[in-house]
């Protein structure tokens, strides 16, 4: 009876080991198989404005509340216009900072006089939704220099960008941290970053 | 004139740079102010620096470390309090949750089925770590560490006791919570454990109304079921729980040994301590032999009829899949073109986006078939896997094991400690119990 016991309980210590190791094998072995293909550096969330197509779903859908999607203006772009197809409605009466005639719904564009014929527009941020309409305006009548990214200092990051599962044209894909920014047609995204 | 001619070629040179600067044409040329002006730069702030994350893994590592110390030689139920208050602070609050050991199975899964995908060694040390120290030490990870687990730990006040069979039902919750992550995820569509995440709203105090309300429901719950998400909903917890069963040096309720007491069998808010039998029944040979019988044809049957649900379901599992719904859309509008005429009809922004890409639809349908199959494949995967467990939980449920003393439950233990201050046995006073025995 006794022997019985010890044998019992040495039958399970021995499946319990043998399991452990098997087991500790597997984690190993998934750890060894994806190493060799993984990367040190973290990955972030970007959208690729070449894919956007300004629906204005990264307003309501970023977790964030406003968007840590913002416009942001690639000056090296702009055409410097008066006539500014980002900030100005297509019905705009007067070109003048008047609130009916601003594309913008939140007035986050900050038009300033330079020079006859050039002005210059700045993003507000604390302003921006993130709803694109500048940027569509900018692209269908100007340069493109108004383009959506996210902004990292304002983005947390999510496992699952919320926005990327309800992005319908697939912009949203996840950049290597170094590589944070993707603008359309200026490549100057690592000389930007030193600056 | 000559002046006027070399600026002319300057002008040239500097708009050759700018054309190879940049490959699209611009409309409006940059103008060259005659002002003083300064042109602005644009601001790209930076990301969280690499080495805070790698400093997350060194804090996971040193609090796993700590509380699996505090519960298997310290014996310290307060200890893990304090180290769970620590868990809710920094990886709820501070860190704001992203990427959690519970999240990351997800994005193990992405990199196993897309090579494109290059995980991030933080992310696999975040999934492996717990896992190993599991194996090792049991789910000390569970007891303090994961703030999901944490922030419904100290939300208990008076837990009830759930029947058996009611533990046991909603148990298989997780298996197909798992199953499902484990499918969306390799098919990369989404990552559903993170979007019905109940607590990271409350971490990043920010969250949609929604999600503020399915947290609100589950701390609620957490005061009367203890650790609901836990137990019933926690995909990851399915894996420490296979890891703990094995696991060698997992918590025991009395320091040295058990004197069937009593006193510690309604400590535990999880339902998780095995209580002793009070005869020793030895099944009879055809009764083994019969459930032997019963079993080898309940669980294949049970796999199979699983496998055949998943086939049946797998047009809906994929349906999830953006790319595949896209694509059906298409599909629709295609072999239907009376609809686009019918002015209840909106097109889909998708099929808009889709359209404005260029993409040929050829090359979309056979993504999506390509997706179609795979789901043909993991529905069937996962019916099978769900089978399984059904039958496994029938078979463990069936098959009895004698048990002298008061044990917790390897496999659903969460390594709390609280059933420790309930053991009368000390290590200093066990010659005195031993004398009163």
């Amino acid at each position: 009876m006794d022997n019985n016991k010890i044998k019992k309980v040495n039958r399970r210590d021995f499946l319990n080991k043998s399991l452990r190791i098997s087991a500790g094998i597997a984690i190993g072995g998934v750890a060894a198989y994806l190493i060799k293909d993984s990367s040190t550096e973290d990955l972030v969330w970007q959208l690729d404005p070449s894919l956007c197509i300004q629906c204005g779903k990264c307003v309501t859908n970023c977790v964030v509340t406003p968007s840590a999607v913002k416009c942001v203006h690639v000056y090296d772009m702009c055409g410097y216009c008066d006539l500014c197809g980002g900030y100005f409605r297509a019905d705009a009466k007067q070109l003048t900072t008047g609130a009916e005639n601003q594309l913008c719904p939140t007035g986050a564009i900050d038009r300033q006089f330079i020079e006859d014929p050039f002005f210059e527009y700045k993003i507000i941020e604390d302003l921006c939704i993130g709803c694109g309409k500048c940027v569509a305006g900018c692209g269908a009548f100007g340069n493109g220099s108004l383009q959506l990214q996210v902004r990292h200092d304002l983005c947390v990051n999510c496992n699952q960008c919320n926005i990327a599962t309800h992005c319908p044209a697939d912009a949203f894909s996840r950049v290597p941290r170094s590589k944070n920014t993707i603008f359309k047609g200026f490549s100057g995204s690592e000389f930007l970053n030193k600056t | 004139m000559k002046i006027q001619y070399k600026n002319t070629i300057l002008v040239f040179i500097i708009g050759l740079i700018l054309i190879a600067f940049d490959a699209q044409s611009q409309r409006f040329p940059k103008p060259e102010f005659e002002s003083e002006y300064v042109q602005a730069q644009t601001q790209i702030p930076i990301p969280r620096v690499d080495a805070l994350e790698y400093l997350d893994v060194l804090v996971l590592i040193l609090a796993l470390s700590v509380i699996t110390w505090l519960i298997l030689k310290k014996r310290s139920r307060i200890g893990v309090f304090w180290i769970s208050i620590f868990s809710i602070i920094y990886f709820g609050f501070y860190r704001e949750g992203c990427v959690c050991s519970v999240g990351s199975l997800q994005n193990i899964a992405l990199a196993l089925f897309n090579p494109g995908y290059k995980i991030p060694l933080t992310v696999l040390a975040f999934f492996i770590i717990p896992l190993l120290f599991s194996l090792f030490f049991g789910r000390t990870f569970c007891a303090g560490v994961c703030p999901l687990g944490a922030i419904q730990d100290i939300f208990i006040w008076k837990p009830m006791k759930l029947s058996t069979w009611i533990q046991k039902l909603l148990g298989l919750i997780p298996f197909i919570y798992l199953g499902l992550a484990i499918l969306y995820a390799a098919t990369s569509t989404d990552f559903i454990i993170c979007r019905y995440d109940p607590f990271i709203g409350f971490y990043r105090i920010n969250a949609e109304f929604s999600m503020y309300v399915l947290g609100g429901i589950f701390l609620a719950i957490s005061i009367f079921i203890a650790r609901p998400y836990c137990r019933f909903f926690c995909p990851y917890g399915v894996l420490l729980n296979w890891f703990s069963r094995i696991s060698k040096y997992h918590m025991t309720i009395t320091p040295t040994s058990c004197i069937q007491c009593k006193l510690c069998e309604n400590s535990c808010p999880f339902g998780a301590i095995d209580i002793p039998d009070s005869v020793k029944l030895k099944e009879t040979r055809k009764d083994t032999k019969k459930r032997f019988i019963t079993l080898s044809i309940i669980i294949p049957v049970l796999i199979l009829l699983g496998t055949w649900t998943g086939y049946q379901f797998h047009e809906n599992l994929a349906l999830v899949n953006p790319k595949v719904r896209l694509a059906y859309n298409i599909y629709d509008q295609e072999t239907n073109p009376n609809i686009i005429t019918d002015p209840q009809y909106i097109e889909p922004i998708e099929i808009e986006a889709f359209r404005s890409s260029g993409q040929p639809v050829t090359q979309l349908y056979s993504e999506a078939n390509e997706l179609l199959n795979k789901f043909k494949i993991g529905g069937m995967l996962l019916g099978g896997f769900i089978g399984l467990i059904f039958g496994l939980t029938l078979a463990s449920l069936s098959t009895f094991r004698y048990r002298e003393d008061y044990e917790p439950n390897k496999g659903n233990c969460l390594s709390c400690a609280r059933c420790m201050d309930f053991c009368p046995v000390g290590d200093e006073n066990e010659l005195l119990v031993k004398d009163l025995k």
